[in-house]
């Protein structure tokens, strides 16, 4: 590798960290990024000639903060502003910089970075589109592209979140235990959603490339929190689900559904990590809704063969995730389960109907039942509803499988 | 002599490599691992540290999530055990500190194992050695 690719890496390594950190002594998101762009830059050049330091984080947040004190008092000259007003932590010495790094003040940091990006009274996609500016350190292009919206529209879009945030008096001292791990699910919810907002961007390489990113902020986090269950859990089932990419496309790009899928082009080092990841999290004996969730992608990677899936064992994981994390979605999940190891109990997922009515899956399930219970008229108005629904292509012609199937046999 | 060669990378870096990146260096490994020949012993590729799972070997020995961080210590060797599932692999580090305790155990998940291709394994001693101690090596 060039020392370049090794620069490029450390700094995109070390920037939640430094952001982190500068956040805590400037408070403030464009101050703190303006300071670390001018770290990196220099880090470009130092560290090319000079050799890398031996700790890449706390080389930029020190020369960041002096860039950005630079700055500070230069203006300060102009304005007559003391900088004292814009600046906190002005009697941090650089001796304690490296001991904080390593202790808690550093977890809380990138903690306090990351929560600050999916704010509670930011809608989810400006939440996304911050957390890829300020923690990925994406392009507003990159971000544009993967969003398929303009430039122009999302640099405005993360404008208004970083202004958002500026007046959510977002607390700087450590949180107490309570409030950390609130933070933390917050953080979790919005790395999983970053995570679906690839996932559903069918082939498309730079949106899938969130799916990515979305682990990558994940294997963060569970560095942050190594004893946390639930983010083993989530890291898990981003892995599992991401290991079926490759197998989840044909050669027109149009979806396969993960029956149909050709197992063997799943990725078996994701598989693997996952399945390490949960393996961890049990012992914990703390079951919660993404290590559920993992435990049944799981169980689907476990099968070589789509007719080996132990849907016996997958009725019990969604019978667990509904008492944790009822919804309609979860109980037709369960019900379909069911139906694979029982058959098809109809009075499972009737009264969904209502909650369900624009749900393409919904549909498509209770007319696969129908047609087990010998009502073909029935399943046919509801493989109609389901085709008018239908995301995808790839939805829409597996239902008219199911149609051709009962007109074959009529 | 046999002599472990330990790598060390940013697991950042390697494990977002995209599938052709990691096939390129496997395939360029690869040809590097045929022609050493039978010089090679087993190799492995571990899961990152985020997979790992760490035993203090105190006398009443903890389990850690996370990788051994602490820089006191420094690596002594390492085991390649098969078992079921963390719960095993954990029992049979307990095993092991009962009979040496002191230090720690980091159980790490190994993403790819390549097997022994030696035919024999047993130890000769340093030819350099035994070419030293020949007759007329010595003086004139």
């Amino acid at each position: 590798m060039t020392d370049l690719a090794w620069i490029n890496s450390a700094i995109i390594g070390a920037r939640p960290q430094a952001i982190g950190a500068l956040l805590r002594y400037f408070r403030d998101l464009d101050t703190a990024e303006e300071a670390f762009q001018e770290a990196a830059l220099r880090a470009l050049k130092n560290w090319v000639a000079n050799g890398p330091p031996r700790d890449p984080a706390a080389w930029l947040i020190l020369v960041g903060r002096n860039a950005a004190l630079d700055d500070l008092r230069k203006q300060a000259k102009h304005t007559d502003l003391p900088p004292e007003e814009l600046i906190s932590d002005l009697d941090d010495t650089e001796a304690s910089l490296a001991e904080r790094l390593d202790g808690s003040h550093y977890r809380d940091d990138v903690l306090r970075l990351l929560f600050i990006c999916c704010h509670p009274d930011l809608p989810a996609t400006q939440q996304i589109a911050l957390a890829l500016r300020i923690i990925s350190g994406l392009s507003v292009v990159q971000i544009a592209r993967a969003f398929l919206v303009s430039e122009a529209a999302m640099e405005q879009r993360i404008t208004r979140a970083k202004a958002r945030v500026a007046t959510a008096q977002v607390p700087f001292e450590a949180p107490g235990p309570a409030e950390r791990a609130e933070r933390v699910g917050v953080v979790a919810a919005m790395i999983y959603l970053l995570f679906n907002e690839g996932y559903s961007a069918g082939d498309d390489a730079a949106r899938g490339a969130l799916c990515d990113e979305a682990i990558r902020l994940a294997r963060l986090l569970l560095r942050l929190f190594q004893t946390e269950p639930e983010i083993m859990g989530l890291t898990a089932l981003m892995l599992l689900q991401h290991a079926r990419l490759p197998a989840r496309f044909d050669a027109a790009g149009e979806g396969i559904l993960l029956e149909d899928q050709d197992r063997k082009r799943w990725n078996s080092k994701l598989i693997a990590e996952g399945l390490a990841l949960i393996d961890k999290a049990i012992r914990h004996n703390r079951p919660g809704p993404y290590q559920i969730q993992a435990a049944i992608a799981a169980t689907h990677s476990r099968a070589h063969r789509a007719e080996d899936t132990d849907w016996a064992g997958i009725d019990a994981l969604y019978a667990a995730l509904e008492r944790l994390q009822p919804s309609p979605v979860v109980t037709l999940n369960r019900a379909v389960a069911t139906a694979k190891v029982h058959g098809p109990e109809l009075q499972m997922i009737v009264p969904l109907e209502e909650r369900l009515s624009g749900y393409f899956h919904y549909f498509g399930a209770r007319g696969a039942f129908l047609v087990q219970l010998g009502r073909i008229a029935e399943a046919r108005a509801d493989f109609d509803r389901a085709i008018a629904l239908a995301n995808t292509p790839a939805e829409a012609a597996h239902i008219r499988r199911h149609l051709d199937r009962l007109t074959r046999s009529a | 002599m046999l002599y472990a060669i330990l790598c060390y990378n940013d697991e950042d870096l390697v494990w977002s490599w995209t599938k052709e990146e990691d096939d390129a260096v496997m395939g360029r490994l690869a040809v590097v691992h045929e022609r050493l020949g039978e010089k090679l012993g087993p190799a492995a590729r571990l899961l990152p540290t985020t997979a790992a799972t760490t035993l203090r070997k105190s006398p009443e020995p903890i389990v850690i999530d996370g990788p051994f961080a602490e820089t006191k210590e420094q690596l002594l060797g390492f085991y390649v055990i098969e078992v079921e599932n963390l719960d095993a692999a954990l029992d049979v580090a307990r095993q092991l500190t009962a009979a040496n305790p002191g230090g720690a155990y980091e159980i790490r998940p190994i993403a790819l194992l390549l097997p022994d291709k030696r035919v024999s394994n047993t130890r000769l001693p340093d030819k350099r050695v035994i070419e030293q101690c020949a007759p007329e090596k010595r003086g004139p």
